[in-house]
């Protein structure tokens, strides 16, 4: 197999493969929470859980100040990670190219050398969170394999889209080919895994906010 | 497998809904729980991390209610729930929680890390792993009614005391009156004078009351130890005589977990919506407030604080009508940090205080109340709950820490106007 062939692979049956897996497995979790449902609350409401769930799902992104001032570290590196990887996946040029061809439409994108930036940001992060995971006393005691494979694999598209970007080592087809290979692996491992925190988060935060919400207290 | 564990396993299927696979699918192993919980902060073991209490829960979660958890299960890689497993858990599940509910206001992925630990107790408490002193306490309150023991006659001997000294009738069995109040063993035994200010408000608000002498005990041991049958069959007492009374509200006194007992859980447990409204005492006060049938009259100009009992304000909402009472009386009134929902556990909630077991690590944990306490030096301190009433004086005690401790109602009761 050549390198072009490779990367033909990647960008056809490899991408096709992987995004049937990702979704088809991302739906199946979902339902397989929804399902589950949960009982109607009997007791008189004191606020509305509709409400206050959507507003949860929101504001929970925001620490309130005393756990910020002692869990600081984890939630900086956590909120610098997530953002810039939120950006370089969705506002570098070639992506957003990717994504048009993918579902008919684009958006602007942000110049490369503030991509780049956003880059190795979200790189450095992802490192440290890794020694944090492995340093902090609590994160230590719950690591387990998956917080280390998901780690990896979230890590390797990361670093082998910026390889490919600047060109280092191999030709062009085959930064790229690795890159998408490693894109597919992520989105092959994500439904099995924590990854998926990505959007049971919200279910997550909707429940958390409406309980509260019921009896009358902002989550 | 023994006949307990089985139980114990379906008992944690039967708490499984789509909120828990929401919240375990959605835990990233982040921690930040951990510096949410006061048995982890003053103990620095990461085993007393929050989301580490439920793991018993998330194992059959995974492995029953997963797809992927299920051919793990077949493939014989699933993580088993056996005697051995629970018996470990116990000290966390039980010692080490108060069901604060602090863990959840602070999860980043939403996670009610406490309501998922309270599920857990279901499982334990089914599998016969549950501390022998909540046993005890959940059987003394099926058999004799009251977990501390306290009889109908007991009451009757405080309630003549509190008519002797006020003057004043206490009603008992009286029907289709506005409130029914309830009242916490701890109350009847170690703070009747609960009941004195009870019947000096009413008298002055002018609204019509009543004691019943079959359902009187406001606690719920079994939502504590974590057996839902129990819990109902404690709740329905209740019920029954609110409704052969045709009284209009229920009053849940000044005792955290008996709130969430009969407002919050209680029309679940029984599986039926109330025929009466169910209020905490302090929503009666402020209601009597705004309705101008609560006058106080005089200042304290101590510096006072309140300690927010957390099944009250917290996991209750509860949050403004403390603060709206206490600025009745108060001229010098200060939060503690992070007071109101975000305030930290005195540590002997949930059961702990009941479970002699965690006697040494709640008295640990009081640090953390300590340390909130150093910050702001108040003169008193008020709360609303009497089980954090006796273990925040326990604490202050062990810590050298001279400040008294008022109950909310009863220091309204003191400041109400003569006319």
């Amino acid at each position: 197999m050549t390198e072009i062939e490779v990367l033909s692979w990647a960008r056809g049956p490899g991408l096709q493969i992987a995004t049937v897996i990702f979704v088809a497995g991302v739906v199946i979790r979902i339902f397989e929470i929804l399902l589950l449902g949960r009982k109607a609350n009997l007791a008189e409401a004191k606020g509305s859980e509709m409400s206050s769930g959507l507003k949860t799902m929101i504001t929970r992104t925001i620490p309130d100040a005393t756990t910020f001032k002692r869990s600081s570290v984890t939630i900086v590196v956590g909120y610098v990670f997530h953002i810039g990887m939120f950006v370089t996946f969705l506002f570098f040029a070639p992506h957003i190219l990717f994504i048009r061809d993918l579902i008919g439409f684009g958006w602007p994108a942000l110049p490369t050398t503030v991509i780049d930036a956003f880059a190795v940001l979200s790189i450095v992060a992802l490192l440290a969170a890794l020694v944090n995971r492995l340093t902090n006393k609590v994160m230590r005691f719950l690591t387990n394999f998956e917080d280390i494979l998901t780690w990896f694999l979230t890590m390797l598209p990361l670093l082998t889209g910026y390889i490919a970007f600047h060109r280092v080592g191999f030709t062009a087809p085959s930064l790229l080919a690795i890159h998408l290979l490693s894109v597919e692996l992520l989105l092959v491992i994500f439904p099995f895994t924590k990854l998926m925190h990505t959007f049971t988060l919200f279910l997550a935060r909707w429940y958390n906010g409406a309980i509260s919400g019921y009896r009358g207290v902002a989550s | 497998m023994s006949a307990s564990i089985e139980k114990g396993i379906n008992a944690l299927k039967r708490q499984v809904d789509s909120s828990v696979a929401a919240f375990f699918s959605s835990c990233v192993h982040c921690g930040l729980c951990a510096e949410a919980c006061l048995f982890y902060t003053e103990t620095g073991d990461p085993k007393r991390t929050p989301i580490n209490k439920t793991e018993p829960l998330r194992r059959i979660w995974k492995s029953e209610y997963t797809l992927f958890g299920r051919v793990g299960k077949v493939l014989g890689l699933a993580k088993k729930v056996d005697d051995d497993l629970l018996a470990e858990w116990q000290e966390l599940v039980y010692d080490s929680c108060t069901l604060c509910g602090r863990c959840s206001m602070v999860c980043p992925v939403g996670n009610d890390i406490a309501l998922m630990i309270r599920k857990t107790r279901e499982g334990m408490a089914a599998a016969g792993q549950a501390p022998e002193g909540l046993i005890g306490a959940t059987t003394r309150a099926v058999t004799i009614g009251s977990p501390m023991g306290v009889k109908w006659p007991a009451l009757q001997a405080q309630i003549r005391h509190v008519e002797e000294d006020t003057g004043l009738k206490i009603p008992v069995d009286e029907s289709d009156v506005d409130y029914m109040l309830l009242l916490s063993s701890m109350e009847i035994m170690n703070f009747p004078e609960f009941i004195e200010a009870m019947a000096k408000i009413f008298d002055k608000a002018g609204v019509t009351w009543t004691i019943s002498s079959e359902a009187f005990e406001a606690t719920n041991s079994g939502i504590q130890i974590g057996v839902s049958d129990i819990a109902a069959e404690l709740v329905q007492r209740i019920v029954d005589v609110a409704d052969k009374l045709r009284v209009k509200t229920v009053i849940s006194p000044e005792c955290g977990h008996a709130y969430m007992a009969i407002r919050w859980d209680g029309p679940n447990l029984v599986g039926k919506a109330f025929n009466f409204k169910v209020r905490h005492v302090l929503e009666v006060l402020d209601d009597l407030r705004k309705q101008g049938r609560l006058k106080l009259t005089g200042k304290d100009s101590q510096k006072l604080t309140y300690h927010d009992p957390c099944q009250i304000s917290r996991r209750g909402g509860v949050i403004d009508e403390p603060r709206n009472l206490i600025n009745m009386f108060a001229d010098n009134f200060v939060e503690m940090p992070d007071g109101g929902k975000m305030n930290w556990c005195c540590g002997a909630g949930g059961g702990v205080s009941a479970n002699e077991r965690a006697d040494e690590i709640r008295l640990k944990v009081f640090e953390r109340k300590k340390a909130q306490l150093d910050e702001v030096k108040p003169d008193a301190i008020i709360s609303a709950c009497s089980n954090c009433r006796i273990h925040l004086e326990d604490g202050l005690e062990e810590y050298n820490m001279d400040i008294p401790l008022l109950s909310l109602t009863e220091t309204v009761a003191e400041y109400l106007a003569d006319d």
